[in-house]
């Protein structure tokens, strides 16, 4: 468990984290999710040590390690561009917290061998860094960072530096990597897409705060404020609440609309607006639309709906949010 | 909590999560290919036949204006330089280099030199190092005087160093006409080889390989001798050659200070100056084409050394 109580940290007049406090659980695989310069980055480089909270206290497994230096954190930290030891074999890579330790020659080379299986590198031992691609080299860097046994695994936008295919790919395999290895994890995105798909919590943050902490479906049901619900997914503006452009409904019939929105309760109301222009995206469609109050917002419905609508260009339609959605009202401080 | 005891049953662990068996990054693997001599790196070998035949007529005119350029000021001159050193054949120049007295220059040469390469080793690394990582007043202005000595005649480093540490020293050391001497001014004029080679290493140097030494549990010293110098060896071993290089051919900045004592401070220079002046060419020559094999197997061996680190770094072993 890792617990980060009142951090700040302010670089010259930005500031990177303004009284952040977090804990992540035992066991974890935990997302800090928000924008460049959120301060996700800054946060984590803190947990390892690398970077100097101005005030605060980082606790790993229960030991102040506040004014520890990163070798003595009990960390794995995988980075970006994964600093590959570019002089050394694969092998020596990995081995290379342990033989620092000066271990056994016989215990390193088993564990690097156990581990490179892991990592799917046995037969890349005698490789330079240089004759791996690039997703080779973050799984060669996440081995590297497992050869210490550390408490805590620190990614910093791991899979940044791939293209989208290996991105996808290495995200599943780290998920399942998590679920046989589990070790507490933090990992830095700024990928809403990724936070919801590998991380069992994540914790978006925004301007140096933490807006929200929770699991996936809570954070993207029940957005806290319209800062995590915008940035969890599209949304759109209707009347003065925010709405997932697939929650609203469209009908051609006023009194129906009327009478179904009747029995949802704090909905944002039936929306009068015109259909501005229909694009099919494979099996959904999404309807781009402009209220009486000149407002433009998009809905995402279905093939079969569209088809059942016959939306046209310049029509009429009402409007509403589905039964169950998430909605939140527009905060005028903070705009989208 | 460890991962050691999950590590335990990493066979089930691998069966699952094997990217190829798992399917899923196996584009990436195969374009990394099983090829062990690197299948995926088609670029070195085109971007050089692909400028051949679009550049080709330019291509021929540069390399005639090079091979002639160097025929005119280097290798005809060395030519004739050979020719002049078997003027008597293979016994005279063995004689003329073998002289007692030539042996003992060539040797406090090379000796000299040596050292001097070695302390640039160090101390330009440092000099380097504190240039690129720290910050100081000054700095910029200490950045630039590293080049003076390029830029100052040797002769006038002799004067320098001479009022400094010459008979009158104001300081009351006295290094006219000993090694000590000769070290001083060849490591003056010399140091900003090391200095210059390492320099732009040290900043292209990525600051995460550090942090990530770190994070493993590696002291500054330990990420320094396992992680950084042998990032930096390269441009040090290039440098110092370079340094070494110099040294051995120096005659200016010596000239004054080191007092011309045969067998104790007289260089290779000097002693061919001093052959010049007896009216003996000959031997002239042939401790010059010493002095140029010299030269020329450090830089060779700088070459291979060089080039098998680069070949270790980029290609399968």
């Amino acid at each position: 468990m890792i617990t980060v109580s009142n951090a700040r940290k302010q670089y010259g007049t930005f500031t990177a984290l303004d009284d952040v406090s977090v804990e992540i659980p035992r066991g974890s695989l935990t997302a800090l999710l928000g924008p460049s310069g959120s301060g996700k980055s800054t946060l984590l480089r803190s947990i390892a040590g690398l970077e100097g909270l101005d005030s605060g206290v980082v606790t790993i497994a229960g030991r102040d390690v506040t004014k520890e230096p990163p070798q003595r954190r009990g960390i794995g930290f995988v980075f970006q561009h994964y600093a590959a030891f570019k002089h050394m074999t694969v092998r020596d890579n990995v081995a290379f917290g342990l033989s620092i330790r000066k271990r056994p020659k016989a215990e390193i080379a088993r564990k690097v061998d156990d581990l490179l299986e892991i990592v799917g590198l046995e037969g890349f031992q005698h490789r330079y860094p240089a004759q791996l691609s690039g997703g080779q080299r973050q799984r060669m860097a996440l081995a590297r960072a497992l050869a210490v046994d550390p408490e805590v695994l620190l990614l910093d936008e791991p899979f940044g530096a791939l293209d989208a295919k290996v991105r996808a790919d290495l995200r599943t395999w780290l998920r399942r990597l998590h679920d046989e290895v589990h070790v507490t994890t933090v990992l830095v995105t700024h990928d809403q897409e990724e936070a919801l798909d590998v991380s069992d919590r994540i914790a978006v943050l925004n301007r140096g705060r933490i807006e929200q902490v929770g699991d996936p479906v809570t954070l993207y049901d029940r957005p806290a404020n319209d800062f995590v619900m915008g940035f969890l997914g599209s949304v759109a503006t209707l009347g003065d609440q925010l709405v997932r452009p697939h929650d609203i409904v469209l009908t051609r019939d006023r009194a129906v609309a009327l009478a179904e929105d009747a029995k949802v309760p704090g909905s944002p109301g039936v929306i009068e607006a015109v259909v501005e222009r229909v694009v099919r995206l494979g099996f959904e469609v999404r309807v781009e639309l402009r209220a009486d109050s000149g407002e433009r917002f998009a809905a995402q419905i279905t093939r079969r709906d569209a088809f059942d609508l016959e939306l046209h260009t310049g029509e009429t339609v009402f409007a509403r949010a589905a039964h169950r959605s998430s909605v939140i009202e527009i905060d005028p401080a903070l705009a989208i | 909590m460890t991962i050691h005891t999950d590590l335990g049953r990493s066979a089930a662990a691998a069966a699952l999560l094997h990217p190829r068996t798992g399917g899923s990054d196996g584009a990436e693997t195969t374009a990394a290919g099983p090829d062990p001599v690197g299948s995926d790196r088609p670029d070195h070998r085109d971007g050089s036949s692909a400028s051949t035949s679009r550049l080709g007529g330019i291509r021929s005119l540069g390399v005639g204006v090079v091979t002639l350029w160097l025929s005119v000021i280097v290798l005809l001159p060395l030519a004739a330089l050979t020719v002049a050193a078997f003027g008597d054949g293979w016994a005279g120049f063995w004689e003329a280099v073998t002289a007692p007295a030539a042996l003992a220059a060539l040797w406090v040469t090379v000796v000299v030199s040596a050292g001097v390469a070695l302390l640039n080793a160090v101390m330009g690394t440092v000099i380097a190092w504190v240039l690129v990582r720290d910050s100081f007043p000054g700095q910029r202005f200490v950045n630039a005087i590293i080049d003076l000595p390029f830029a100052l005649p040797t002769i006038v480093a002799s004067i320098v160093l001479l009022s400094l540490y010459g008979p009158n020293s104001p300081i009351g050391v006295h290094l006219n006409a000993t090694r000590w001497g000769l070290i001083v001014a060849l490591a003056f004029v010399t140091l900003p080889f090391v200095v210059r080679s390492v320099q732009p290493v040290l900043i292209e140097a990525d600051r995460e390989v550090e942090e990530a030494a770190a994070s493993l549990g590696a002291s500054n010293l330990t990420t320094f001798r396992r992680i950084i110098l042998p990032t930096l060896a390269p441009a040090i071993l290039s440098g110092t050659g370079l340094a070494f290089a110099r040294a051995i051919g120096e005659y200016g900045s010596v000239v004054l200070i080191g007092g011309n004592i045969p067998r104790e401070t007289q260089v290779a220079s000097q002693y061919i100056q001093q052959q010049i002046e007896i009216d003996s060419p000959q031997a002239a020559a042939a401790v010059s084409v010493a002095l140029l094999a010299i030269a020329f197997a450090t830089l060779l061996l700088l070459r291979v050394v060089a080039s098998r680190s680069q070949r270790r770094e980029e290609r399968a072993p």
